[in-house]
Formats: structure tokens, C-alpha cells, sequence
């Protein structure tokens, strides 16, 4: 457990940014305007898949109002290559033609021009004028059909990579990879009980309430400004420039306040399109996507297909374990199949283990990180085959993985071994929660289930410089979703030895700051915050320097402590402290301002796990299933705002929770979306869930000066199969495939009448 | 001597090798012993792929200077993101 004594760190202060946001002053994306400002609009794609014959644009650019209006042909052709983003890898080549499509349209709704008009209307009615001609092709809809072997191809070029056997000549298949180790054969031979079984979940979007919104201007010079609502002012950057071909100091993009990204916006869809209507019109471009678009055109994640087979032995030690997970990618390849099966088994100890991971194209909207990308899915399938071995062998579900539970020095399934980790820890706190011992009701049942996700570490760059009167300004580059202003602020606080009401957190532009990561994986709180650290740390040596100045003494005679220089080694009692506010006030006569910089590559983000108690009661005439209660419990290494920490644990609960019994996206037989809106594309509100109860263990990451860890998208990652295992206590019926929506609960409860 | 693991998909294009010591003293030395023995792990490891080095994972662009000793172990991953 953490041993640090902390002062600020650990409180849970009112965050500097609430107030602004609570009382409506706080700027979102769309909240941005400019004079002289053109409306910008996007012609979308009324087919899955298709080839573009011709697009003319005449009858649209003839409209009084419109400015501009782009199509591919006004893009340059942009090189395939691998740039860093929230999947991991984006390939550069793929990411433009998904913001704009040039020779094929490969899902309802892909942009295939854009105008810059006068007023939104125009902008509308011009998009109405421009004369398409398609050919239409068969839409690619689902795994199977992607895969059969007279399925219609959706990149004629493109061929599968990775471990063979792989097709040889154009495919919808754009990998396959496999990982293990041991003998699997040899494993399930050794095992007294094996389970074998397949799910299938669908698309799903991260709900995000804020549509995207950017609003662009170009001067004269040809250097554009970009106001918008994103996890990464510099990714906006360094894919805007690449997407136009332009050089990246050319573009500045200033983050807006977000309303929500859950992975989403980790890439770009309208920046692009803004800054080239703005560059064509020579005026500013706002550009606001409605709900309906964000649901077409706009990241979710995958529809999967997996199979898990484990295997264990009569005193529940598991023998082999071995997993196909085939994820969608929607139009272009890169789904989040990779981490599905780096965390598909790694919560648990496994000598025998084969996982074999396959990335799709289908004729669906390209996937965008989604909160511990690909980890869920992969979850729900082994959380309840464990859940069922448990049954099969009459042990206690948390006793069956605390058997079989990680800990540090344990090699992880996906290689590495683990360091200090605090898996069962989480287990532990679960089985000695109160609601794990709570009486259930006639149609209720209990579902347990556990979640892993790595946390990354990246680039951050950080400032914090002393105000004239001893307060404290920190600047990051990291847009603040999840209160990181707030635990920013406090590390900063902490370091310095002032009150956290004393030092204002803020967010700053691309040319404001070095270079940061975007905010993603789990890492602002860990790997900024690290740099936070840094800086205030380089502060505290500028303060102390100057009180050795003052007083006339060697740098080593003077500490840091509660605020204040303090004299110390054979200087104790002949000097007064200098407080920070002291200091403050002489800086210009010590030296000048004082700020601390830095600037790092954070290593060692400490990997998460969470254990998850889920209760519901199931209606057996609707199949409707109520969440009575839920305990999240998990590793936060530190919980630097301990509220912020549980906003994620409830958080994420409430998203899987949503993923589990309602959400999903319906196709029509074309590739349509048919519930692009929140009427019929359920998430979870207030009145469906219970309050979710939260238990915050810290078990120090040995490589942050604080012990944190990430935290924001493990708690994604149990819910599926918590919700999952509760229903089928509650119903005595076997979940395969999500959502378990009333209809789909009816039909299997019929099903075993 | 650094101690490579290399994973299931991984083995074909290293002889079949489940792991393998090499003497380097940083990760690029280390990439460059393991190519000149088996070229075909050089393509099959460029694109998208993480290095872990003692249980820490590092993009492998980012992990050509990383130091090792000489009872490393080494994994390739794929490189991972997140939302």
C-alpha cells in the first residue's frame, strides 16, 4: 500500500474548472465564433459501399452564399504511414480518405465533399445541389460475410498481414496474429472440467454528449487556427498538416473545453475539412456535427465475434486457456483486436495459452478508441467461461480467481512479467464487501467479473511558474476530460507546499507549451502529472537558491518544507523562513521570474485491475433487467482526487452497463444505422441505475514519485460480464450475445420454458 | 546476455526459436543482431509494434536508446493505445 504521507494529494477539492461549467460560462466546441464566419456542412454518402463515379459541384458553387466547397480531388494524396493515435497506430493514408472520401464511399454517411456557406441552411441546401453518380456495391455487413470467400472486397489493394496462413490475394481480412505459450493441447488434457464458448457483441459508440465542433481561420500568411472540442490539440495538429500536406507549424490548434471523448475523439473528422474551407473561402469555418452524424460518421467500436476455451482442475487451478477473437474495423483496418488479446487472459496465471487475434473491414463506420480499446469484449468472454468453470467446480467465483490471480513477478500472458500489481488486492476488498454477502430476492442474481488494462505512459510537457504574490499557475497541453486540472493542481500543490485554492491549472494551445500526447490510455493524471512533479520540483530548487542568496549561505544548507526555505545543516535558528510568498515578492530582485519546466517520455505506467459485483433482478414476462446494486472496486495506485477516481469507477460501470443490456448500433439490410439518436440508441440515464458504489484500492506503482496509476479506463472493462453473469444467476439462462436487451431476454427465457 | 522471448506468431520468422540471448548493450544493437540473423523479423516487427523491457512497455521507436543488462528480458507486442 502507498506509505507516502501526503498533505494535498489525496484531498478532494472543489475543481478550479466547476464553477464555469456548472453555471454555463465554460466554452465547448461549439461555443466559438468569429466575425465574417462561414457555416460549414458535409455531404455524407447515402450508400455503404460505393464507387464514385462523378461529383459535380457546379450547381452548389453557383448558390449566392456559398464560399467553397471541397471535394477529395482538393485533398493531395497522402502517403500510406503509421502515426501514432489512440488505437495505437493510424495509418495516415486511411485516416484521409475516412475524413474524405475520394474514389469509394465505404459506409453510410462517409464524407464525400463539404461547402462553406453564409448560414448553415445554404451550407444544407448547397450540399443538396451537388449531382453524385454512384455505382453501388453489395454492402459488407458482418464478420461472416466480410470473410466468406465471394465476399465483396472492400479495398481492392489492400492484402492481410501477420501470421499465416493468410489469404494471398485481395481480402476483407487486414490481419491476423497469434500469441502464446506452452503446450495448450498438453493443458486441457491435464484439466478436470473445460468450458468452450462463443459471444458476439455489437457496435457500439462511446456516447459522447458533445457532437464534434471545430472552428477554423486562415490568415493571409496561410496559417490557420483551429478552436476545437478534442483529447489532442497536437494530434489535431500533426494530422491536420499531414492530411493537407502542410507544414506543422502552420496550423495552431487551441483546445476547447470537451463534453465528453471516451476515446472519440483521438482522431480527427472535421479539423481537416474546416481548415481547408477556411483556406478555399479565405474566412473563418464553423462546423458542428448533429447527434445523427456523430452516430454515422464518427468512431465507434467494434462488433466482435470470440471464442474462449479454459480449462481448470478440481482445486480450480487453471491449465490452458486459448482464445479467437475477430474484431470489426469498420471501414478501414485497425480495430482494437491487438489489445483484446493482450487482455483477453491477463488477469490471470496461465503456463498454456494461444490467442489469435483477426482485423476486419466491414462496410461500418471506421472504429475509434473506445475506453481500454478492445479490452471489454474480449472480458466478457472470459469472465463468464471463469464465471461457469467456478459453477462447474462449486467454487466461489472470487475464490476461483484469487487461485488463479496475477501478482507481481507472474508472466502476463501477452509476455512481460508483471511488477508491483494490486489484482487481488481488488478481490480481496470485493469478497469482504458487504454487498458480497447481501441477501438476493426471488429473480435476482449476483455477477462478479474482473478487468485489466495497461495505462500508458507517452509525452508530456509541463510549466509551473510562481505568480508575484507566491500563487501558482500550471499549464499543460492535455485537454482536461476527467477533472485533470484539479489532480494537476494538486501534485503541483503538493510539491510546492501550497494550498491547491493557491495554484491555477490551466490547458494551453499547441504554441503555448512543448509537445503533449493526447489525453488517452489512462495517462494524463500518471505521465503529466509526472512532469508536474518535475517542474514544481525544478521550482522548489529555483526558491531554495534564492533564500541560499539571501541568506548568504551554500545551496545545502537550505530545505524545502511546509511553503518555505528553511535554514538547515549548522544553519538552523540563525535565519527566518522564507515563505514562497516572500520569495515571490524579491524574484526580481533574486534572479528574475520563476518557472519550472519539463518535459518527458513517462515510463512505468503501472498496469490496472478491478473487480466488479453486479445485482439484478429480471422481469420474466418483458425481460427487462434492473441493476439493483453495484460495487466497482479497483487499484488506483494513488488516488490523487479520490472523487475524480471514483467519477471514473462509476463512470466506466455506467458505460459497460449500458454496453451490456442496451446499446447497440441496428443495421438495415443496406448498411443504414436505424437509431442514429439517443431515443433509440439507449444509454444508460440517471433514473436506470442504482448509485455504484465504489471501493479505491492503492497499491503504490513503484515507477510514479507518487505511486499513481491510470485509472480511467479499466473500470470499462469487468461490467459486460458482471451484467452478464448477474442475469444469467437471475434467470437461469446462457448469455452469448450482447445487448441483453428486453426482446433478446425474452426470447431466451421462452426459449428455456 | 539480453534474454529475447519471442510469442506463438512471432517464432517462424525467428527459426522457431521460443527465445534467444543476444549481447547488446542497448535496444538498437539488439534489433540489429536479431535482423542480421533472421531478415524476415525486420519487416514483421516495423509496423506497430511494442518493445517490453523488464515488464516495461515502450513503442519501439521510442526504445532504440533503452539500455540493457545483461539479464533483460525482452518481449515484442503489439503497440497499444487507449481512449
Amino acid at each position: 500500500m502507498s506509505e507516502r504521507k501526503f498533505r494535498q494529494v489525496g484531498t478532494r477539492p472543489i475543481r478550479h474548472d466547476g464553477l464555469d461549467k456548472v453555471t454555463g460560462r465554460a466554452q465547448f466546441g461549439a461555443d466559438y465564433s468569429a466575425p465574417g464566419m462561414l457555416w460549414g456542412k458535409v455531404l455524407r454518402s447515402p450508400h455503404a459501399h460505393a464507387r464514385i463515379r462523378a461529383i459535380d459541384v457546379s450547381a452548389a458553387l453557383a448558390m449566392d452564399g456559398v464560399k467553397a466547397v471541397i471535394t477529395g480531388r482538393d485533398f493531395p494524396d497522402v502517403a500510406s504511414e503509421s502515426q501514432a493515435g489512440g488505437e495505437g497506430a493510424t495509418d495516415m493514408r486511411d485516416l484521409a480518405l475516412n475524413v474524405m472520401a475520394r474514389d469509394k464511399v465505404l459506409y453510410h454517411g462517409h464524407a464525400l465533399a463539404a461547402v462553406a456557406a453564409t448560414s448553415a441552411r445554404i451550407a444544407e441546401e448547397a450540399c443538396a445541389k451537388i449531382a453524385v453518380t454512384y455505382e453501388v456495391l453489395e454492402p459488407v455487413l458482418s464478420l461472416d460475410r466480410a470473410l466468406a470467400a465471394d465476399a465483396p472486397i472492400l479495398h481492392e489493394g489492400m492484402r492481410a498481414s501477420g501470421d499465416e496462413p493468410l489469404p494471398k490475394g485481395p481480402t476483407n481480412l487486414a490481419s491476423r496474429r497469434e500469441m502464446g505459450r506452452g503446450d495448450v493441447a498438453k493443458g486441457f488434457a491435464e484439466a478436470d472440467v473445460v468450458v468452450e464458448r462463443e459471444f458476439r457483441t455489437p457496435m457500439v459508440h462511446q456516447g459522447y454528449i458533445e457532437p464534434h465542433a471545430v472552428l477554423a481561420r486562415t490568415g493571409e500568411d496561410g496559417r490557420s487556427v483551429v478552436w476545437c472540442c478534442t483529447q489532442g490539440a497536437f494530434m489535431v495538429r500533426a494530422f491536420s498538416a499531414k492530411i493537407l500536406g502542410l507544414a506543422t507549424d502552420m496550423i495552431k490548434v487551441v483546445p476547447t473545453e470537451i463534453g465528453g471523448g471516451f476515446g472519440g475523439k483521438t482522431t480527427v473528422y472535421l479539423e481537416p475539412l474546416a481548415i481547408l474551407l477556411s483556406r478555399k473561402s479565405g474566412r473563418p469555418v464553423k462546423m458542428v456535427m448533429t447527434r445523427e452524424e456523430v452516430f454515422r460518421a464518427t468512431g465507434p467500436t467494434s462488433g466482435t465475434h470470440v471464442r474462449v476455451k479454459m480449462g481448470a482442475k478440481r482445486d480450480g487451478t487453471l491449465t490452458a486457456a486459448e482464445a479467437v477473437l475477430v474484431y470489426e474495423a469498420g471501414a478501414f483496418k485497425g480495430s482494437p483486436v491487438n489489445a483484446g488479446m493482450m487482455t483477453v487472459f491477463a488477469p490471470y496465471k496461465l503456463a498454456n495459452v494461444r490467442i489469435e487475434g483477426w482485423d476486419v473491414v466491414v462496410n461500418k463506420p471506421k472504429v475509434a478508441a473506445y475506453r481500454a480499446p478492445g479490452a471489454p469484449m474480449a472480458a466478457l468472454a472470459t469472465e463468464t467461461v471463469m464465471d461457469e468453470l467456478a459453477a462447474k467446480l462449486g467454487i466461489d467465483p472470487i475464490d476461483f480467481r484469487l487461485t488463479n490471480a496475477a501478482h507481481e513477478g507472474v508472466q502476463a500472458t501477452y509476455g512481460p512479467k508483471y511488477r508491483a500489481i494490486g489484482f487481488i488486492e481488488t478481490l480481496k476488498a470485493a469478497k469482504s464487501h458487504p454487498h458480497y454477502r447481501a441477501p438476493l430476492g426471488p429473480n435476482q442474481g449476483r455477477g462478479v467479473a474482473c478487468g485489466f488494462w495497461f495505462n500508458v505512459g507517452l509525452s508530456s510537457s509541463a510549466n509551473v511558474s510562481i505568480n508575484e504574490d507566491g500563487s501558482a499557475l500550471v499549464m499543460s497541453g492535455c485537454p482536461d476530460i476527467g477533472g485533470s486540472r484539479t489532480s494537476l493542481a494538486l501534485m503541483a500543490a503538493e510539491e510546492l507546499g501550497i494550498p491547491v485554492e493557491h495554484v491555477r491549472p490551466v490547458v494551453v494551445d499547441t504554441e503555448s507549451i512543448g509537445f503533449n500526447d493526447l489525453t488517452g490510455g489512462s495517462r494524463v493524471t500518471f505521465a503529466t502529472g509526472m512532469a508536474v512533479i518535475e517542474a514544481a520540483r525544478d521550482v522548489v530548487k529555483q526558491l531554495c537558491a534564492r533564500a541560499a542568496q539571501t541568506w548568504g549561505v551554500e545551496l545545502d544548507s537550505v530545505r524545502w518544507e511546509e511553503g518555505q526555505a528553511v535554514a538547515t545543516n549548522g544553519a538552523e535558528g540563525k535565519h527566518e523562513p522564507l515563505t514562497l510568498r516572500k520569495l515571490a515578492a524579491r524574484a526580481s530582485a533574486t534572479g528574475g521570474p520563476i518557472t519550472g519546466r519539463a518535459s518527458l517520455t513517462a515510463r512505468g505506467a503501472g498496469p490496472g485491475f478491478a473487480t466488479h459485483i453486479c445485482d439484478v433482478e429480471v422481469d420474466r414476462e418483458t425481460g427487462f433487467v434492473k441493476v439493483l446494486r453495484y460495487t466497482a472496486v479497483q487499484d488506483a495506485g494513488k488516488a490523487v482526487h479520490p472523487s475524480y477516481v471514483e467519477g471514473q469507477m462509476q463512470g466506466g460501470a455506467a458505460q459497460g452497463i449500458g454496453w451490456a443490456l442496451n446499446e447497440e448500433y441496428v443495421f438495415d439490410a443496406k448498411g443504414v444505422m436505424e437509431n442514429a439518436g439517443f431515443l433509440d440508441y439507449r444509454i444508460p440515464v440517471a433514473s436506470d441505475l442504482p448509485m455504484i458504489d465504489t471501493v479505491i484500492v492503492e497499491v503504490a506503482n513503484p515507477m510514479h514519485p507518487y505511486g499513481v496509476r491510470g485509472v480511467g479506463e479499466t473500470p470499462i472493462v469487468p461490467p459486460l460480464a458482471a451484467v452478464a453473469n448477474a442475469v444469467q444467476h437471475a434467470a437461469g439462462v446462457v448469455i452469448r450475445e450482447l445487448p441483453i436487451s428486453p426482446p433478446r431476454l425474452l426470447e431466451l427465457l421462452e426459449a428455456a420454458r | 546476455m539480453a534474454r529475447v522471448v519471442f510469442a506463438a506468431g512471432l517464432r517462424r520468422f525467428a527459426g522457431g526459436a521460443e527465445s534467444v540471448e543476444i549481447d547488446a548493450r542497448d535496444v538498437s544493437e539488439l534489433l540489429r543482431a536479431l535482423y542480421q540473423r533472421w531478415p524476415a523479423l525486420e519487416k514483421r516487427l516495423s509496423a506497430g509494434t511494442a518493445i517490453a523491457i523488464d515488464g516495461e512497455v515502450i513503442p519501439s521507436g521510442e526504445a532504440l536508446h533503452e539500455p540493457l543488462r545483461p539479464e533483460t528480458e525482452i518481449h515484442f507486442l503489439p503497440q497499444i493505445g487507449g481512449g
